[in-house]
C-alpha cells in the first residue's frame, strides 16, 4: 500500500548523513601500489561514499515502488495522496503493511549493503596485504 | 514477473557498467542502483505475497502476468527516463553545454 514510504524516509536520513560526514570528512587515506608498469595510488573508500551507496539503492528501489503504487492506484495527486488513507480500516492495513514489508524492505536493503561494506573492506585489506607482503 | 522484469534490467546494467568500469561518462551506476533498489524492495514483496498465497504464487493468471509484465517494462522505462534526465543534467561529456552554447561559424 505505501511500503515504500519507510524505504524512503531511510533514503533521506542516509542522504542527510552522507552529507554531514562528507563535510567532516578528511582526505581519504590513500595506499600506493607498486604495479608491473610503475606505481599506482589508490585511495580508500570513504564512509560518506559507502553510505550514498545505500542512499543510492534506497532513492531507487522507493521511486520505481512509488511508481508502482500510482500504477495500482494507491497513490494519487490529490489529497490524502494516499488511497488508504481515507478511512480508518484502510488506513491501520496501510500501516500493518508499511511495519511489516516495508521495514522488511529496508532491513533487507541495510542488510545487503552491509555484506557490500564487508566485501569492499576485505578487498582492501588483501591489496595492503600483497603490498606489504612485496614490501 | 515485474521482479523479474526488473532484476533482468539490473543484470544487463549491472554488465554494461562492469563492461566500461571505472570509467562512468555514461553514468549507468545510477540505473544500476535503480533497478537493484527496486529488485530487493519487490523480491521482499514477493516473500509475503508467497507466504499469503503459497503455489498459488507460481501460477498467476494470464491477464495478471501480462499486466505485470507491462508494469515491469514501464518500470524499466521509467528508470531509463530518470537516468537520462540525470545524465543530460550532469552532462559529464559536456556534449550538451557544447550543444547549447557553442557558436556557429
Amino acid at each position: 500500500m505505501s511500503c515504500f514510504l519507510v524505504t524512503a524516509a531511510e533514503a533521506v536520513i542516509t542522504t542527510v548523513a552522507a552529507k554531514v560526514i562528507q563535510s567532516r570528512e578528511k582526505e581519504p587515506e590513500t595506499i600506493k601500489l607498486d604495479t608491473e608498469g610503475g606505481n599506482e595510488i589508490v585511495r580508500k573508500v570513504p564512509l560518506s561514499r559507502k553510505l550514498r551507496w545505500l542512499s543510492h539503492l534506497l532513492w531507487g528501489g522507493s521511486a520505481l515502488l512509488a511508481f508502482e503504487h500510482v500504477w495500482h492506484g494507491e497513490v494519487v495527486p490529490w489529497f490524502p495522496f494516499l488511497t488508504a488513507a481515507s478511512n480508518p480500516a484502510d488506513a491501520a492495513e496501510m500501516l500493518n503493511e508499511m511495519a511489516t514489508t516495508g521495514v522488511a524492505m529496508a532491513v533487507l536493503v541495510t542488510v545487503i549493503w552491509l555484506g557490500m561494506l564487508a566485501v569492499t573492506s576485505a578487498m582492501e585489506k588483501k591489496i595492503l596485504q600483497a603490498q606489504s607482503s612485496l614490501k | 514477473m515485474t521482479l523479474l522484469t526488473t532484476v533482468f534490467a539490473a543484470i544487463i546494467c549491472t554488465i554494461v557498467w562492469y563492461k566500461n568500469a571505472p570509467h562512468s561518462e555514461m553514468k549507468v551506476g545510477i540505473l544500476c542502483w535503480m533497478y537493484w533498489g527496486a529488485s530487493i524492495m519487490w523480491f521482499v514483496d514477493a516473500i509475503f505475497e508467497y507466504a499469503e498465497l503459497r503455489e498459488e504464487y507460481f501460477t498467476p493468471a494470464p491477464a495478471q502476468m501480462l499486466n505485470d509484465l507491462y508494469l515491469g517494462l514501464s518500470v524499466v522505462a521509467l528508470g531509463l527516463i530518470i537516468w537520462l534526465v540525470i545524465l543530460l543534467i550532469q552532462d559529464p561529456k559536456g556534449a550538451v553545454k557544447a550543444a547549447l552554447f557553442k557558436k556557429s561559424k
